[in-house]
């Protein structure tokens, strides 16, 4: 614990009800899960009034908005698709950020039981329960998701710093260098009306001349 | 004295005729330009030299003249779903210096710039504490102060580059990111007054705003240099850089950076977020992501020449300037290499090199008219050296997302014009 310092007597006490308010999170080990259920088939019904228009009728996305369930075994493939289902380590993360952060644009507009339901649901969509299960603050930390040992803390450290720390060559460090890839190839940077990438600073030979009114 | 308007734009821009043929002249060898005839901006009267300028009371606070539009923040639509869950840029290729205007530093939102007025705000300590606590505004400035400048780098600058060269600017290439100087209070000191307990080993920031972007952070870190910020650059931050009150984490990824704050929660662990599995970890290529990559290493990119400022004036003096940061402390060395990497001129620091913040280098060459491929190599005080995208991309692979502090090349051509490139 840090040393106590003299206190200021700033701030008062945080009510219960605040705190209650307030602090929604919930760990991986279940800290902070209230009291409720919801089962896959109230949540499908949730899901379809508050998400589908946005994450498709099976968690499968819409458009350019996030796939919620599939990818399974992509996470080495050229182009990885990272869901719920094949990337997230825990369903504590799926709970909460519903809960707090979801439908977009109308985020804490879900109750306890219907974030249970969700979350069912989005178990049942990536194909990881049957259609009849019941999620619950009961059984929730049974649950253990697919890629939940696919992550380690930053080992920059080890693997990466003492490579990147010898003395850095000064000459004749490298055979003749070629382009291989040029970003106007691609020609995706917002242009302006002169066909240079946006922001381009003004040619000073013209610019007095030329320069718009605001 | 001939003052009248039309006719002086006139005779303007029949100099500015002459002028562009002078400058082919230099382009041809000609290093001392000499005058071809009296340059009517001297020889004439001008009306800025006669008449009035704005009134002191014209502009209670100001933007910058007309001629500096170009100086603003950019998006690029395609690169997310929802202008509200977004990014925008700054206009790095623009500015010298190390301080970032605050009204084009860049932006990212996961559900929009709330607004959020001192009256209302309120940020709450709970959690494992002796005593949990609600704060107003006007409690948290009758704390102790502190100061620190800082770079805010989003974790993802530098993101669309890890496979190929793809946007066109180091305003879009390296722009998410802005430095400015923080005054506010050391979190060590709200935590002390609840009294941080004995297994409260992680601090869970969260903000006001519907994303509410919780990120969990050591004990230890939250105790050493991070800052509850009021101020940057001199007065309150932004609506958009999150007033009244934001998370200052020096060296850390910027999502960190909580803006907003509404409250600090004490556990004996950390919560793991939305914003520290799905998003922020960085994916290797045996398919296991790191997670926790909390600081941004060193790394450096050349403002000018870059693709938004060519060179036009020609052969002869050129200035070389560009920007270092490093999150691991401070920046010792910048290299310049005008031929891909074979050979590295050392340039110089150009001011203070500040723990965590940006430094500015300068290198003033001659410049012969050819074709140069330009990097810059930064060095922190740890000696570390930043690495080439292709040792980066040996040990990660390309489906990182974020963390890409590989050394930029510009490809500059005969023209002056130049471009983003990858060399081999």
């Amino acid at each position: 614990a840090p040393a106590m310092a003299e206190r200021l007597g700033l701030g008062r006490a945080a009510l219960p009800e605040e705190i209650s308010a307030w602090d929604v999170a919930v760990l991986p080990d279940g800290q902070g899960l209230r009291p409720g259920s919801g089962d896959v088939a109230t949540g499908e019904e949730v899901f379809a009034a508050n998400c589908a228009m946005c994450h498709g009728e099976f968690a499968e996305g819409l458009d350019a908005w996030p796939v919620l369930a599939g990818g399974d075994g992509t996470l080495r493939d050229m182009r990885p698709v990272k869901t719920i289902g094949s990337y997230w380590p825990h369903l504590s993360t799926v709970y909460d950020y519903i809960h707090r952060s979801m439908p977009f644009g109308a985020a804490q507009t879900l109750s306890v039981d219907e974030t249970y339901a969700i979350t069912a649901f989005l178990l049942y969509s990536n194909g990881l329960v049957e259609e009849d299960f019941v999620l619950s603050d009961k059984n929730f930390t049974e649950i253990q998701l697919p890629n939940a040992d696919g992550f380690y803390p930053d080992d920059r450290a080890e693997s990466e710093y003492p490579l990147f720390s010898a003395a850095a060559c000064m000459t004749d460090c490298l055979p003749e260098q070629k382009i291989t890839k040029r970003a106007v190839e691609l020609n995706v940077t917002p242009t302006d009306p002169d066909g240079k990438p946006a922001g381009t600073l003004p040619d000073l030979h013209a610019a007095a001349a030329v320069a718009p009114a605001s | 004295m001939n003052n009248d308007e039309p006719e002086t734009g006139t005779s303007r821009r029949g100099f500015l005729r002459q002028t562009a043929l002078a400058g082919a002249g230099l382009v041809a060898g000609t290093s001392a330009a000499r005058a071809e005839g009296a340059d009517p901006l001297i020889t004439e009267v001008q009306p800025w030299a006669t008449e009035f300028g704005d009134p002191v009371d014209a502009v209670p606070y100001g933007m910058p003249i007309r001629f500096e539009q170009h100086v603003v923040r950019r998006n690029v639509e395609w690169l997310t779903e929802s202008p509200v869950s977004s990014i925008n840029f700054t206009p790095i290729h623009a500015l010298e210096g190390t301080i970032t205007p605050q009204g084009c530093a860049f932006e990212r939102h996961h559900s929009g710039a709330i607004e959020l007025s001192k009256a209302d705000y309120r940020l709450m300590i709970n959690g494992l504490v002796e005593r949990p606590l609600v704060f107003t505004f006007e409690d948290l400035l009758r704390f102790p102060r502190t100061s620190v400048t800082a770079f805010c780098e989003c974790a993802a600058n530098g993101g669309m580059e890890w496979g190929g060269a793809q946007l066109e600017g180091c305003q879009f290439t390296q722009g998410m990111i802005h430095n400015m100087e923080y005054v506010g209070v050391p979190l060590r000191v709200l935590l002390e007054e609840a009294g941080v307990k004995p297994e409260g080993k992680w601090l869970y920031a969260e903000g006001a705003d519907a994303s509410s972007n919780g990120r969990s952070m050591p004990m230890e870190k939250a105790l050493d240099d991070v800052m509850l910020a009021f101020y940057a650059n001199g007065e309150a931050l932004r609506k958009e850089h999150g007033y009244p009150a934001r998370l200052v984490v020096p060296g850390w990824e910027g999502n960190m950076w909580v803006k907003w704050v509404r409250r600090l929660g004490v556990y004996d662990r950390a919560v793991e977020s939305r914003e520290e599995t799905s998003k922020y970890t960085d994916l290797m290529p045996d398919g296991r992501a790191r997670k926790w990559t909390w600081v941004m290493d060193a790394k450096s990119v050349i403002t000018s020449p870059s693709p938004q400022a060519p060179i036009r004036h020609g052969k002869g003096p050129l200035v070389i300037t560009g920007l270092a940061w490093s999150g691991n402390g401070k920046i010792t060395k910048v290299d310049v290499s005008m031929d891909g990497g074979r050979n590295w001129v050392e340039a110089r620091i150009t001011g203070e090199a500040k723990a965590k913040a940006l430094t500015r280098f300068h290198l003033d060459i001659d410049w012969d008219g050819s074709e140069l491929m330009l990097q810059s190599r930064a060095t922190d005080e740890t000696g570390y050296v930043q690495p080439t995208k292709d040792a980066l991309r040996a040990i990660r692979g390309r489906n990182n997302v974020y963390h890409n502090n590989g050394i930029q090349t510009w490809w500059v051509r005969a023209d002056g014009e130049v471009e983003n490139v990858e060399i081999a």
